[in-house]
C-alpha cells in the first residue's frame, strides 16, 4: 500500500517535472526541473529494487551531466526569448503527434503479455542472499566484462572528443616560457659597456 | 491496488511522449532539444529497469548501465559541439545551422 502511494507520488512528480522541462521559459529552470525529474525517476528505480541504478542516476546524471548542462546554459550569452518564438505555432502539430504516439504506446503496453515459460538469462538472486549492487557486480565483471571495457572506451573517446572540440589557443597572446627564462646564462643576459663621457649609449 | 509492470510502462510512455512533444515545441533551441532527448532516454531506462525487475532478470539493469554511459558521452559531445558552434556563429538557433549547405 505504501509502495503504491510512493509510486504514484514519484510518477506524478516525474511527469510533471518533465512537462515543466519543455514548458519553462528560462532554460536554467528547465535544467533544474530536469534534475527534479531525474531524482523522482531514481525514486521509481528504488521502488523497483534497482538501488544501484538509482544511485548511479543521481551521482552521474544529476551530479555530472546536468551540471554540465547548467554550465553551458549559463555560459552561452543567448537570447532565449528569441529562440522561443513559434512556440505556439508548433503546439497543434506537436500535440497531435504526441497524443497519437501516446495512444499507440498505451495500446502496446495495455496488451502486453509475458510468456509464462520465459527463460531468464541471468535470474535475480533473492534479496536475502545478495544485494542488488553485488549481484550486478558479479554479472558485470564476469560475463559482461568486455561490454564494461567498451563502455570505458566510449567514455574515453567522448572525453578526448570534447577536449579537442572546445580547446583552442588564442593567437597573438604572449605566453610565459619558463624553459627560456631558466635557460638564460650570464653571457646572453648582460654586457659590460664602456661609456665614453658625454656621448651616452647608442 | 498493486502496482504492476503496466503502471511503470505507462509512466515511461508518458515521459517519452513529453520528450517528443518537447522537440516539437522548442525546435529552435538546441539545448532544450538535448534536454528532451535526455527525458526520452530516461523513459527508455525506466522501461528497461521495469522489465528487469518484473521478470527477475538482471541483464536489463546491465543494459541500463551501458545505456547511461552512452547517454553521458552523447551529452558531453553534444554540448561541446553547441559551445563551439556558438563561439563560431554567435547563435544556437537550429534554423540557422546550415553551414554544410555550402
Amino acid at each position: 500500500m505504501l509502495s503504491a502511494l510512493f509510486f504514484y507520488l514519484f510518477a506524478t512528480m516525474c511527469v510533471g517535472a518533465g512537462v515543466m522541462v519543455i514548458a519553462a521559459k528560462n532554460p536554467v529552470h528547465a535544467v533544474l526541473y530536469l534534475i527534479f525529474a531525474f531524482f523522482n525517476a531514481a525514486g521509481l528505480f528504488v521502488l523497483l529494487g534497482a538501488e544501484f541504478i538509482a544511485m548511479i542516476l543521481v551521482v552521474v546524471y544529476v551530479g555530472a551531466v546536468m551540471v554540465l548542462f547548467l554550465f553551458v546554459v549559463m555560459m552561452l550569452d543567448v537570447n532565449f526569448a528569441e529562440l522561443r518564438a513559434g512556440f505556439l505555432k508548433y503546439l497543434p502539430v506537436g500535440a497531435i503527434v504526441g497524443i497519437l504516439l501516446l495512444v499507440e504506446l498505451v495500446f502496446v503496453v495495455g496488451a502486453w503479455l509475458t510468456a509464462p515459460d520465459l527463460i531468464r538469462d541471468a535470474p535475480t538472486p533473492p534479496a536475502s542472499e545478495m544485494s542488488n549492487t553485488q549481484a550486478l557486480g558479479e554479472l558485470l565483471y564476469t560475463r559482461y566484462v568486455y561490454l564494461f571495457e567498451a563502455a570505458g572506451l566510449i567514455l574515453l573517446v567522448a572525453m578526448i572528443g570534447a577536449i579537442v572540440l572546445t580547446l583552442h589557443h588564442k593567437r597573438d597572446v604572449r605566453r610565459q616560457s619558463v624553459a627560456a627564462q631558466v635557460g638564460r646564462t650570464r653571457e646572453t643576459a648582460i654586457e659590460v659597456v664602456q661609456v665614453e663621457t658625454g656621448k651616452g649609449l647608442k | 491496488m498493486t502496482v504492476g509492470l503496466s503502471h511503470y510502462l505507462t509512466v515511461a510512455a508518458v515521459l517519452f511522449t513529453v520528450g517528443i512533444f518537447g522537440i516539437f515545441l522548442n525546435r529552435k533551441n538546441v539545448i532544450v532539444i538535448l534536454m528532451s532527448i535526455e527525458l526520452m532516454m530516461l523513459a527508455v531506462n525506466l522501461n528497461l529497469v521495469a522489465f528487469s525487475a518484473f521478470h527477475g532478470d538482471l541483464v536489463g539493469q546491465i543494459f541500463t548501465l551501458i545505456a547511461l554511459t552512452v547517454a553521458a558521452a552523447e551529452a558531453a559531445i553534444g554540448l561541446a559541439i553547441v559551445v563551439v558552434y556558438f563561439r563560431n556563429r554567435g547563435t544556437i538557433d537550429v534554423a540557422e545551422i546550415d553551414l554544410l549547405k555550402g
